[in-house]
């Protein structure tokens, strides 16, 4: 083949040139005059979605009063693009806010990750007088519409920690989940975090047609494509309001934590966290923010759920544990009694205990016998049957934590602290490996040492007993949405490690003596039969906590609670009042010690004030 | 003095080609305006807005096109391979250097402005391969032998000319992850069929091309039956003798190879060159709002614009954004929707009129080098125009490359320029070059 060959080629080169553009114009006649569906597409196009915020679910408690509810809130919204000829002075008139600080928000609205096309937030949960004065002027605030949404109401100012709180979604959740954009609220904290995906509801969108100059000139279809925003499920909440709010006002005075339970279901009746805050505090943009200012540098740390992240030492109150599982052992009975010289003789007369009668089981649970116990930890742990010292240990242990100290119990609140029940491989690190054996330790017998209980837990071993061997998961939903489904794990009875009813009557005849002759002998309650045990914290840090925990009436418990006061001295004194009087509500719908209660309430333990110095002349 | 010097630089210059190009700039330039318009910036200076970039680009285009006329055309011969070296280092060296866009490291950055190295990867190709092809034509030529078939018959030649061309493809491809500048490169497998490449190349690989569509939209095991019956067919048309059997025997092997690797291809594929093919090709289910958003909304655009278009700065389809990258490589949709059908046509018209003219005028120089590179130009502007409007009327599956002269950006223009400018240089000085 020679040049001229290859010249030719220009024509086929050229003409597939023109091959291919020729087909082109014939593919952009069709698009463009033939097919009519390309133009009534254009129209379409030209859309606004609106997104309608549903109004989150109510929260009911347990006797169908709202704990939760919703009101209306208004946000001013802009688009910056299209405020051109809005009436800027009356606007910020209305908003009382300067022409600068408009222009700073119109700015901040047009900069990345904001556009000037896209919608921003110009004025967040306006009143509904603002509202509506806005409203009327509307057409003369180009570019700005107003966006309703619903804010959270508390009727009642209780449950703080429990109910949680709603705020604007973090960065990196809306961008991990496609739900949720910025400016979006989601629960924070308590229920409304755990139970989110049922509170939320369902956003809807309305689909606005716009002409050329970006202004509404219709519902797209007639609305035929526009979805309703589904307001979120309400839940059923197992608490009892009045019980809560008398609680918390019991609590006013002092920093702990109260947890009752019913213990044939596992439903929590009451959480206290004390001190608390109102939870409308916690609702809107400013105010919101002072209060998160004030109480984050308040030492009495109000935001702090107490009884789920507290990790407190259960004291004397942990007896309890260790009596039956020294009868499940077979290394104690109803009829054992061990030495005590005010004191456990083996180390010396450490721990120490105070003057009493010799006592029997019952008996040591009545006196809270510090020496009984160490005795009884320690028959537990240096039995025979285990080679080393540290397989008995783990044996107590796991035995321990049956009963839920230790674990998380799967409670349907978010951020519970396991508590701690020290392992063998932490007192190998401490001692070295043979270095430790039962005395070293044996103050855990009593409730000391390192072992670490939320109030939750205390109260879930108390509903144990009071069930004699089984426990249900405490939780505060039971019924999600109008059918009221639960999570059927909070069906299932979790069986621990003792089972024998027996063993159970034993400690629950010394729980009842406790209040019969014993440690709470003021603190009974008239015509109820309750049983109980008290107990004093050590703590390091300061004066010990009072600790007290009872469930009632003997025969077909109803209800079980389980209270801690810091920095309280004896459990008798401030602890075990508080659980009584709230059994007594609880069980008889009212008060009849009223010179009890008030001693209570005005009691002032976080400002160290003496409660008879002011009130009780 | 300025006089003479004006006269010396556009000597000999085609002032068709110039007046088509700046007629395309200055539309492309309207364009990028209607596309990124909006009341709050209307200023046409505004350096904050890409039209008011576009301008600055326009002016360092005009500089450098000057620039180009005034060097001696000699130059461009003579440093082929250094400028290909050159850019194919800056093109490896980018990878360190550069700025990450959108994933892939491509781009120098300098303040506001970036540079694509890539894209000035073309013309240093197109004068390397010129300059390779028309060596190896000179050697033919001194033994007096118009063999220009040799070079493709000598399977060294033919080698060095597709390495030529493949080491930018790979290094854009691989290094930078740039698909839509990578396979530009493509384009001058024509100007190697213009040098005498065996035509069943070009044949074969557009045969690939359609069964690789055909065993996507259709049953594999039918297709391969289909393609045997054709194959027999044959032999009613030619003898029934070994040789031929043999040779349709091989094209059926490698018929057959392409639709079975097919699949394995097109399992090979990133996810989103897979969904792009799907939607071209309308297979499974295209969701409209998500992978077929930009094919379709571009459709939508152009096809709203009828016969005459909606007027300039009237589009509602381009002025909110419902087309994404609507200022470069779907600057088309803007086009299509406000001048409508005549404006389209006009602007494939201009574009194609460009390059029909810049092969009429390959066709007339007397050095081969000129020719060479003056097919390069045609091909790889004709390869853009091809794709890029392809893509935005559903002809083509969407990759990102520009749409010559028109799209905003300084590389590509700038890239396109310094391409063509080089040309009409060559050109202009033919009459001096006497081999």
């Amino acid at each position: 083949m020679n040049q001229t060959q290859l010249g030719n080629r220009k024509f086929i080169i050229g003409g597939f040139f023109c091959f291919v553009a020729l087909v082109y114009v014939c593919r952009l006649f069709y698009l463009q005059i033939v097919d009519e569906r390309y133009k009534m597409d254009a129209q379409n196009n030209t859309f606004r979605y609106q997104t309608q915020y549903p109004a989150r679910g109510y929260i009911y408690d347990r006797n169908g009063k709202i704990l939760v509810q919703n009101e209306a809130s208004y946000d001013l919204i802009v688009i910056p693009r299209e405020t051109k000829g809005c009436d800027t002075a009356s606007l910020c008139d209305v908003l009382e806010i300067s022409k600068k600080e408009y222009l700073k928000r119109i700015k901040k609205a047009s900069q990345y990750p904001n556009s000037p096309r896209k919608q921003s937030v110009f004025e967040k949960q306006m009143s509904a007088k603002t509202a509506a004065e806005l409203q009327e002027k509307m057409y003369r605030f180009k570019g700005f519409f107003i966006q309703k949404r619903s804010l959270r109401k508390y009727p009642k100012p209780v449950a703080a920690h429990l109910l949680g709180y709603v705020g604007e979604v973090s960065k990196e959740k809306s961008a991990k989940d496609a739900y949720y954009k910025e400016g979006d609220y989601i629960g924070i904290s308590g229920i409304e975090r755990s139970y989110e995906n049922a509170l939320r509801g369902k956003k809807g969108v309305q689909i606005a047609l716009t002409d050329v100059h970006n202004k509404i000139v219709g519902s797209y279809m007639n609305g035929e494509y526009d979805t309703a925003a589904i307001q979120g499920k309400p839940l059923y909440c197992t608490i009892d309001v009045d019980l809560q709010e008398y609680g918390e006002k019991l609590m006013k005075g002092f920093k702990g934590a109260v947890v009752a339970l019913e213990p044939t279901t596992g439903e929590i009746l009451a959480m206290v966290s004390a001190p608390s805050y109102d939870p409308n505090v916690l609702v809107s943009g400013k105010q919101r923010n002072r209060a998160f200012a004030k109480m984050y540098q308040d030492s009495s740390l109000p935001l702090f759920n107490r009884a789920l992240q507290a990790m407190y030492p259960p004291g004397s109150t942990f007896k309890l544990l260790g009596a039956l599982i020294g009868q499940h052992e077979g290394v104690i009975h109803r009829g054992s009694v061990f030495p005590c010289a005010h004191g456990f003789p083996p180390m010396g007369g450490k721990p120490k205990c105070h003057s009493h009668a010799a006592v029997n089981l019952p008996g040591s649970v009545a006196t809270s016998c510090n020496s009984y116990y160490s005795y009884v930890f320690r028959e537990i742990t240096d039995q025979k049957k285990f080679p080393r010292y540290a397989d008995g240990y783990s044996h107590w242990r796991n035995m321990v934590m049956s009963f839920g100290p230790g674990t998380h119990l799967g409670t349907d609140l978010p951020y519970d602290k396991p508590g701690n029940v020290p392992s063998a491989d932490y007192y190998n690190k401490v001692y070295g490996v043979n270095g430790w054996k039962s005395n070293t330790i044996v103050s855990l017998g009593i409730g000391q040492e390192a072992l670490l209980l939320v109030p939750l837990q205390m109260a879930n071993v108390v509903a144990t007993i009071a069930n004699k061997g089984f426990y249900y998961i405490p939780h505060c939903i039971k019924g999600v949405g109008k059918q009221g489904e639960v999570d059927k794990k909070f069906k299932e009875k979790h069986f621990v490690g003792v089972q024998k009813e027996e063993y159970y009557e034993n400690v629950i005849d010394g729980m009842q003596m406790c209040f019969d002759s014993g440690t709470a002998y003021w603190e009974r309650v008239p015509g109820i039969v309750a049983c109980g045990k008290t107990g004093t914290a050590e703590n390091p840090h300061g004066k010990s906590h009072a600790v007290f925990m009872a469930f009632a009436p003997r025969d077909n418990p109803k209800i079980v609670i389980a209270c801690l006061v810091e920095n309280a001295g004896w459990g008798s004194v401030w602890a075990a009042p508080v659980v009584s009087l709230m059994m007594e509500k609880y069980l008889t719908g009212k008060v009849t010690r009223t010179w009890e209660e008030q001693r209570i309430m005005a009691a002032d333990l976080i400002h160290g004030k003496n409660l008879l110095s002011t009130e009780f002349h | 003095m300025a006089r003479n010097l004006e006269n010396k630089v556009f000597f000999g210059v085609d002032r068709l080609t110039i007046i088509i190009y700046a007629l395309l700039v200055f539309m492309g330039w309207l364009n990028i305006y209607a596309a990124v318009y909006n009341e709050d910036h209307q200023n046409i200076l505004d350096t904050s807005q890409k039209y008011g970039k576009q301008l600055i680009w326009i002016g360092g285009a005009a500089i450098l096109a000057f620039s180009i006329l005034v060097i001696d055309s000699s130059l461009y011969s003579a440093f082929a391979y250094g400028f290909y070296a050159f850019f194919i280092i800056a093109n490896i060296l980018v990878i360190w250097l550069g700025r990450e866009v959108k994933g892939s490291r491509s781009w120098f950055r300098f303040g506001d402005f970036g540079i694509q190295p890539a894209e000035f990867m073309k013309f240093a190709t197109n004068l390397a391969l010129a300059k390779f092809l028309s060596t190896q034509q000179r050697v033919v030529n001194t033994q007096f032998r118009l063999k220009w078939k040799d070079i493709f018959k000598n399977y060294k030649g033919m080698f060095y000319a597709f390495a030529f061309i493949l080491s930018p493809l790979v290094i854009i491809k691989v290094l930078q992850d740039e698909t839509g500048l990578a396979i530009v490169f493509v384009a001058f497998i024509i100007v190697l069929y213009r040098e005498g490449m065996n035509v069943g190349v070009l044949i074969f690989g557009l045969l690939a091309v359609v069964l690789f569509v055909l065993a996507l939209i259709v049953n594999v095991t039918s297709l391969l039956i289909a393609l045997a019956v054709i194959a027999l067919s044959l032999f009613l048309f030619v003898p029934r003798n070994k040789r031929n059997f043999i040779s349709v025997a091989l094209v059926y092997v490698l018929a057959a190879g392409v639709v079975l690797g097919t699949n394995y291809v097109y399992n090979h594929l990133e996810p989103h060159q897979r969904v792009r093919i799907d939607v071209l090709l309308g297979r499974g289910e295209v969701d409209m709002k998500k992978e077929g958003y930009n094919v379709n909304q571009a459709k939508i655009a152009i096809g709203s614009g009828g016969l005459l278009g909606k007027g300039y700065l009237q589009g509602t389809q381009t002025k909110y954004d419902f087309v994404p990258e609507q200022d470069t490589d779907f600057i088309f949709c803007t086009v299509g929707e406000e001048w409508g059908f005549v404006g389209s046509t006009v602007v494939i018209f201009l574009e194609l009129f460009l390059i029909l003219r810049v092969i009429f005028l390959a066709e007339r120089q007397r050095s081969n080098f000129s020719r060479i590179y003056g097919y390069g130009v045609a091909s790889v502007l004709f390869f853009h125009l091809a794709v890029n409007i392809g893509m935005t009327i559903g002809l083509m599956p969407v990759i990102g490359i520009p749409l010559p002269f028109f799209s905003y950006g300084g590389s590509s223009l700038w890239s396109f320029t310094i391409l063509l400018f080089i040309f009409i240089k060559l050109d202009a000085s033919r009459l001096l070059i006497f081999r």
